[in-house]
């Protein structure tokens, strides 16, 4: 549905982003994962045809966004990271004022208006000015505009920025509902949203795509090891040898030995060595207290990612 | 075409729900208001001292056509007042939308750049005409009661030089609106520009025969403007304005797109 390839975006002695490549198929929805300044707007605004890209291609549907600006604009439904409103109408002209520029059939358009105010809860507010509307409803009437001529891709800058905890799990139900009917891009820098609502995810940084996977697959294969919190009572020397001795682990760390010694081992990815732990730390006589495993969090692998491969690149870039 | 109409119909519906058509239209017309009587006395006490003169000298008084008189004179001061005013009706065009982030939607809309410019400058224009239009009731008003009845050529002429004075106006001021997303520096640029217009038809007397009143003259967007008022409608002029209205158009056009590769 989405095809990047090689996209570049250079300002006057900066580039934003470089060579992003990546691919979007029918109904998915893909997050956009990176810190501020990353390229994620950029990225987007070139999809939208907002503004031109230095170098590169990218495709919707089919077509291309620089060739075919118009066909490709009429597939597209974007919301900018600000939503675009005139303040001074009311949500109904608006959403009318919209439907027309992407041009909805005038037939249709009544029945359209109806249907994204109801899908985005701004049914009791059709008549009320946009001015009078808090963050939260602006918002909505944000992904309303996206919403009106039914595009087949979603494009959506940063969509729960600024809404309250309810509100956001509603846009992001919302997001989810919509889903394998749209085709929907979305960016952000909150990570639970992205494990909750997207089915893969690019990770985007200094302007690089860095990671593109599945929210599971980059927590697994990209650190690999899981941690085990170790907690016993005894001789701290005579426990870590006796960790040392249980196959699978690396890395043993003690990480207090106030009443309790608590250990932090990894365990080498794919194997779960939490039953011999148990077993060798009794059979040595010490008592076991807590054993618990921690999986890495997606801010550890998106830290981990953004900071330290972007070091290595950058590195290996001088290098070359 | 049905999207300029669309933008059209937008630009309308926006001017009417913001203060700022409402000032513009109030001033404008209360300035006219003003200069319109203060020229309808004018005429009227140079005409009777006329008449007066020509009594106590004999014979018949000058003819005189009064409704025209104070029309030329009034087409005059209109043109100043529009120089004033318009800056205020384009400033926000284009500097609001970009401030607002608005122009991110119309861009990303399957419009093209001249339907959202032509939308835009028709929205300016309609709404300049209908600034116009209350002063027609003047004319009508001095119809009714002069005699024998004056004639409505030079007139319509000087409207249709007011009307396309304003389009140049306005698509300059579109143009100037573009540059930025101040829609406050985008009024005085437009409005010092519009002064340096005005000086520079001070300065175009019909005197001077050197290189710089000849140059002054040929620049000048009033003195094209003079001719429609005494009912001379030249393809010169017509030319003229209608090039200046498209230069503007053009220069919005570029601005546009010279932002979409800065952004």
């Amino acid at each position: 549905m989405i095809q990047v390839e090689n996209l570049t975006k250079r300002y006057a002695g900066t580039t934003a982003i470089q060579d992003v490549t990546f691919d979007v198929k029918k109904g998915e929805i893909v997050g956009f994962l990176g810190p501020n300044g990353a390229g994620k707007t950029t990225t987007m605004r070139i999809l939208a045809g907002f503004i031109p890209a230095t170098a590169g291609t990218a495709r919707v549907s089919g077509f291309d966004v620089f060739e075919q600006p118009l066909e490709v604009k009429r597939r597209i439904g974007y919301m900018p990271e600000n939503p675009p409103l005139y303040l001074e109408l009311s949500v109904d002209s608006f959403l009318t004022f919209v439907g027309q520029i992407k041009g909805v059939n005038p037939d249709k358009l009544p029945s359209r208006l109806e249907a994204v105010k109801e899908q985005c809860g701004l049914s009791d507010v059709g008549g009320r000015l946009i001015r009078h509307l808090s963050k939260g409803f602006r918002q909505r009437v944000g992904l309303a505009q996206a919403l009106i001529h039914d595009p087949e891709v979603l494009i959506l800058d940063e969509p729960t920025v600024g809404l309250d905890p309810k509100q956001i799990i509603e846009v992001r139900e919302l997001i989810k509902r919509l889903g394998g009917e749209h085709t929907i891009i979305l960016s952000t820098h909150i990570l639970p949203e992205v494990s909750m609502t997207c089915q893969r995810v690019v990770i985007i940084s200094h302007g690089k795509v860095v990671a593109i996977d599945t929210p599971e697959n980059l927590k697994t294969k990209l650190v690999g090891a899981h941690q085990v919190h170790v907690e016993c009572r005894g001789e701290s020397e005579k426990i870590r040898a006796v960790l040392a001795s249980v196959p699978g682990l690396k890395n043993i760390q003690l990480e207090s030995s106030n009443a309790t010694n608590l250990f932090r081992v990894e365990m080498e990815p794919g194997q779960d060595a939490r039953g011999a732990i148990a077993r060798a730390v009794v059979q040595s006589g010490a008592e076991l207290l807590e054993l618990r495993t921690s999986g890495p969090s997606l801010e550890e692998v998106f830290l981990k990612l953004t900071t330290d491969e972007i070091a290595e690149t950058a590195g290996t870039e001088v290098e070359a | 075409m049905k999207n300029i109409f669309t933008i059209w119909k937008k630009e309308l519906n926006l001017m009417f729900v913001s203060p700022i058509a409402y000032v513009v239209l109030t001033m404008f017309l209360a300035l006219a208001g003003f200069f319109f009587y203060v020229i309808v006395t004018g005429v009227m006490r140079s005409s009777i001292q006329e008449m007066l003169r020509s009594q106590q000298f004999g014979g018949p008084p000058p003819p005189r056509d009064m409704v025209l008189d104070v029309f030329r004179n009034f087409f005059g001061v209109l043109s100043t007042i529009v120089l004033f005013v318009l800056p205020m009706l384009t400033m926000g065009s284009f500097a609001e939308e970009k401030k607002r982030g608005t122009i991110e939607l119309l861009m990303t809309s399957p419009l093209t750049h001249w339907q959202v410019i032509l939308g835009k400058f028709l929205g300016s224009l309609s709404f300049f005409v209908l600034m116009l239009l209350p002063t027609l009731i003047y004319g009508f008003f001095l119809f009714s009661h002069s005699e024998p009845a004056p004639q409505w050529g030079p007139i319509l002429s000087g409207y249709l030089g007011i009307f396309l004075l304003g389009a140049v106006l306005i698509s300059i001021g579109i143009f100037i609106s573009s540059m930025t997303e101040n829609q406050i520096i985008a009024g005085v640029v437009t409005f010092a520009l519009f002064i340096f217009l005005w000086v520079i038809d001070v300065n175009a007397g019909p005197e001077g025969s050197g290189f710089w009143s000849e140059l002054m003259r040929y620049l000048s967007i009033l003195k094209y403007y003079e001719d429609f008022t005494k009912g001379v409608i030249d393809t010169t002029s017509l030319v003229f304005y209608g090039s200046l209205i498209l230069f503007g158009l053009f220069l919005t056009s570029a601005s546009i797109e010279s932002m979409r590769w800065r952004e």
